[in-house]
């Protein structure tokens, strides 16, 4: 299939492969500002994102790049003053058709509907993101309830089998929030967001507030579960090398900006992203050869203060003038793999970094 | 391997002293200043009212009945011919100063036990919070119509000490769980590790944030002291020789003032008394919008045209390209 | 439960020390309390006399120590002396015909504004910038405004010129009190007004209370994950946002109460309704000590009483504090 027929039939365009199936979470051109007094922020610009049935796609990025903005903000969650400047959201689940619906059209209504049952969230800190003066089964039941049409035992029964799915003891169902330990609680939130048999989990940094070894744990039954379930994932974390060991695909986030994705071994091995390149020298791997930490030098960008063209500019080893004209279009970084893209049309893959390259700011950043 | 992202700042601030006078300066919410000025034109009545009066709010005239508002006397008169526009001036300065006075005096109680409690924790903070609790629920009005039913002074300052032996508990339960919170935050813990003195800690690391609420506290118990006072003057109890809106309020009340339609004898004192409240309740609002940065931003009723609520998904306003 | 117990623990101290307070508002009093209740009623027979001595302590009762010892004996017995003013009622008679009538006009003033602000409030802080929101300004005029000045103006406007509400008293005079319709219906409209002006008055308080509560709470993030579940605003706005914004409210009811009694006391005496109130000004002012202080025990008991309520209500409501300590 030609470029445009593809484009025609609705099919991500890949050059010469063969056509992959419809994303079944599209994002296209997408953009949120914040309205505030002094005028609007840009927090997200133009980002591309799309996730194939059943696959995990990771999202990285640091504090503050709009990853949980970019998340909340396609499924409309975000709240005033946020609002979405352009772009497009469609969602093709199994219960909605390949023609998928626009989610920036919907109604609050319709909108209901969709949430939940077929897009949900796991956030981050559980305690937070628990009721605390409801009881577990009231808490995963009333998912239930609102969108699926089942008598009382079926109910019932799939309670008890929401908390066998995830390893905790079905006493547990009458517990409060504030009487489960850690590990639990984020268990139960797995649980809830697999309640209503989703197409799509969003996790935002499921793991960051847990201790390692619960960490692991969790992740294990994660990804064990999305076997199972067949569900898709975005993965949304600033520890990079978490996703390397699950996402199937990795989108790197700057400055609101998507500025590489990739497949793990991609972004591993045939890094493209001065980003990127800079993320993978900040942390140690456990085995492998001792090696300097680089690290980024300066600090996270500030989202009212932008340059114009690529937001890395301040903090990339090979800045040049062109730099500031860049149209920050995802582009294929190999001639051989178009799956891999990236924002920056300078840097080849494998580029050794310029001798005596400018250090800008004294801070060392380490995410 | 990563490092977890630097902390995030909480709604109250984590830094010591200096930048929190200069943030509270300069993020006056609207209802913060709306209050501070109409409170400061009471002030300023307070201040120059009895020196502007233009009769001695005693004197009698040999009039029987109460006069209507006219050149003579802007207010009109009260029924044994006195001036209600001097009675109001003069009036004020001892209500605001009672009010004042109560504030100063019940605040300073509440943040000398608020902080020890708190600060100290362990079988003190128990001591204290007994104490405090004891106090806070017993019932103030009838102790107060009982103290003052009995005690008869003629100066403001017993009155004060009075109001704010009752009205130092609340205040000080706000202000100790606040301390509580505070006395494990990183900074006050670092600053007990490089052994920085106790008074030391709590003057310059633990109340300068605090501020905004001890503020909060000072402005709620002259609320409560005006309320109560007036209160306390409208039902006969007032116990000070001079004028106060509550006397005027009583000797109106006590005169058929409703009956014989002479508004302007009650309304000037009770309006005045109702603004200045609302003064207060207005600094109070702000001082907590300082506090609690959410409450700012007074329900943004439309973004870019649109109307907007919480409850409403986030809204699709595209940019023209 | 172990919350539960140290409240117990606490309002036993508390009680102790209402009762103390009450034993020592005559004998701190200047001058003598017998004296000044003689002049006042000249005509007190000299048994009833030497009783009043014997309460008060004048003269030679014995050490403090044993009239407190004997005073508390009497209150354990219900016995609070005889009034002087209203002789020859005794003072729990007194109460028993006044306390009713409070009960009735702040019981229910309480609960309905309660009810009203709380969910006013509610309303408010989820249609942020609604005409609610507009109000505000005129609620918090009305949270200002001395209570008894809106009673002023309501009996001026209800009562004087448009002849709706009746001016003052329990119940129209010459009727017969008792269990029949014309009484009671009579009662309840003589209440009507009185109740009204408390309800405007505490009811902004409660709702601009919760309302800065819910806003905060509809910050939090499981308001936003109940959002993201699809579930109903219904359920978002009740079941997660305001059961939790309820909480300091209810945590807060025993610095409420104090507002709340102050106000109806107040009330009632601007509306000379036959209350506890009304009674206590009245007896303060006759020097009525026996009275005095037999009211300020049952207002106290009952500041008390309501404040356990409220715990008690406040375990049930949050599941966090079955196995915390204190508030």
């Amino acid at each position: 299939m030609s470029t445009s027929e593809q484009a025609a039939a609705g099919v991500a365009p890949t050059a010469g492969a063969a056509a992959l199936p419809l994303p079944v979470l599209e994002i296209r051109d997408f953009s949120i500002s914040f309205a505030t007094e002094t005028g609007d922020v840009k927090a997200v610009r133009h980002v591309d994102l799309s996730l194939a049935p059943g696959e995990i796609v990771g999202l990285a990025g640091e504090s503050g790049s709009g990853k949980s903005t970019l998340a909340l903000g396609a499924c409309r969650l975000l709240r005033p003053p946020a609002i979405i400047t352009g772009g497009s959201v469609i969602y093709r689940g199994r219960r909605v058709g390949p023609e998928g619906v626009e989610i920036l059209d919907l109604t609050a209504h319709e909108l209901r509907a969709l949430r939940w049952r077929e897009i949900s969230i796991v956030f981050q800190s559980a305690m937070n993101a628990l009721n605390p003066v409801l009881r577990v089964e009231a808490q995963l039941g009333d998912v239930i309830d609102a969108h699926l049409n089942v008598s009382r035992e079926e109910k019932h029964e799939r309670l008890n089998s929401l908390l066998d799915m995830v390893g905790i003891p079905r006493a547990r169902l009458r517990s409060y929030p504030h009487e489960l330990s850690g590990g639990m609680r984020q268990r139960i939130m797995i649980a809830m967001a697999l309640a209503t048999d989703p197409e799509v989990v969003i996790m935002d940094e499921p793991t960051t507030a847990l201790d390692v070894v619960v960490q692991r744990e969790i992740l294990a039954e994660i990804a064990e579960l999305q076997k199972e379930l067949k569900f898709a994932v975005l993965f949304i974390t600033h520890d990079l090398s978490l996703l390397l060991e699950i996402a199937d695909r990795i989108a790197m986030l700057y400055g609101g900006r998507m500025v590489e994705t990739g497949t793990g071994e991609q972004i591993h091995h045939r890094t493209a992203h001065p980003y990127t390149r800079g993320l993978l020298n900040s942390f140690p791997s456990v085995r492998g050869p001792r090696r300097k930490l680089a690290g980024i030098p300066g600090s996270p960008p500030d989202p009212r203060d932008m340059p114009p063209g690529c937001p890395f500019q301040p903090r990339c080893r090979f800045v040049k003038s062109e730099c500031a004209t860049v149209d920050m279009q995802l582009l294929p970084a190999e001639v051989e793999d178009p799956q891999h893209l990236t924002a920056c049309p300078y840097v080849k893959v494998g580029e050794v970094e310029p001798a005596g390259a400018a250090t800008p700011a004294t801070i060392r950043e380490v995410l | 391997m990563s490092v977890a992202a630097p902390l995030q700042a909480d709604a109250r601030t984590q830094q010591s002293a200096a930048p929190v006078w200069r943030r509270l300066r300069k993020s006056m919410p609207l209802k913060a200043k709306i209050g501070a000025v109409i409170f400061g034109i009471f002030i300023l009545i307070a201040i120059i009212g009895p020196a502007v009066a233009p009769y001695d709010p005693s004197a009698t005239t040999t009039q029987t009945q109460a006069i209507a508002p006219n050149i003579h006397h802007l207010l009109g008169t009260t029924s044994t011919g006195q001036d209600v526009l001097s009675q109001l001036l003069v009036g004020m300065r001892s209500t605001v100063v009672l009010g004042l006075m109560t504030g100063v005096i019940a605040t300073t109680i509440s943040v000398l036990v608020g902080v020890t409690a708190g600060f100290l924790g362990g079988s003190a903070d128990e001591g204290l919070s007994l104490f405090t609790n004891v106090f806070l629920v017993l019932p103030a009005l009838p102790l107060l119509i009982v103290v003052l039913g009995y005690i008869r002074t003629g100066s403001l300052l017993p009155v004060a000490i009075v109001l704010s032996a009752l009205g130092w508990p609340w205040g000080a339960r706000v202000i100790r769980a606040q301390t509580l919170t505070l006395r494990n935050r990183d900074y006050v813990l670092a600053a007990r590790e490089t052994g920085e003195r106790t008074w030391r800690l709590i003057i310059f690391e633990i109340l300068p944030n605090e501020v905004s609420l001890i503020a909060a506290n000072f402005v709620s118990t002259v609320l409560y002291a005006l309320l109560t006072s007036v209160a306390l003057a409208f039902i006969g109890l007032a116990s000070f020789s001079g004028w106060t809106l509550g006397t005027m309020l009583y000797w109106a009340n006590s005169q058929e003032a409703i009956q014989l339609g002479a508004w302007w004898w009650y309304v000037p004192p009770g309006l005045s008394v109702a603004l200045l409240g609302m003064s207060l309740v207005l600094l109070n609002f702000g001082l907590d919008e300082i506090g609690n940065p959410r409450l700012r931003d007074g329900g943004r009723r439309k973004i870019k045209g649109a109307r907007w609520r919480a409850s409403d998904p986030t809204p699709v306003i595209r940019e023209a390209l | 439960m172990q919350f539960l117990v140290r409240r117990l623990g606490f309002y036993v101290v508390a009680a102790w020390a209402a009762v103390t307070v009450n034993f020592f508002i005559p004998r701190a009093m200047p001058g003598n309390a017998v004296d000044s209740m003689m002049a006042k009623f000249p005509n007190i027979q000299p048994q009833a006399e030497k009783a009043l001595e014997a309460e008060f302590g004048v003269g030679h009762q014995g050490s403090l120590l044993h009239q407190y010892w004997v005073y508390l004996g009497n209150i354990a017995h219900l016995n609070l002396g005889t009034s002087v003013s209203l002789y020859p009622d005794k003072v729990t008679s007194v109460l028993a015909s006044t306390v009713p009538w409070t009960l009735a006009l702040v019981g229910t003033a309480t609960v309905i504004s309660f009810t009203l602000g709380t969910l006013l409030g509610v309303i408010a802080a989820w249609r942020r910038g609604g005409w609610l929101d507009r109000a505000l300004p005129a609620f918090t005029l009305l949270q200002a405004t001395p209570y008894f000045f809106l009673a002023l103006l309501a009996i001026l406007f209800f009562s004087v010129d448009w002849h709706i509400f009746p001016v003052s008293g329990g119940y129209t005079l010459g009727l017969q009190p008792g269990w029949n319709l014309s009484f009671i219906g009579s009662a309840v409209w003589h209440s009507l007004l009185p109740a009204l002006t408390i309800i405007a008055t505490s009811m902004a308080g409660w709702m601009l209370q919760m309302r800065n509560v819910t806003i905060t709470t509809i910050g939090e993030d499981y308001v936003l994950a109940a959002q993201a579940k699809g579930l109903s605003s219904r359920r978002v706005i009740f079941t997660y946002a305001a059961r939790n914004a309820i909480l300091p409210n209810i945590a807060g009811f025993a610095l409420a109460i104090g507002f709340v009694v102050a106000g109806a006391l107040v009330m009632e005496i601007v509306f000379s309704y036959p209350g506890v109130g009304f009674t206590l000004l009245n007896a303060v002012n006759a020097n009525d000590y026996p009275l005095t202080q037999g009211i300020f025990l049952v207002i106290s008991f009952a500041v008390l009483f309501a404040c356990m309520i409220a715990d008690v209500v406040y375990v049930f409501a949050d599941p966090r504090a079955r196995t915390r300590q204190a508030y």
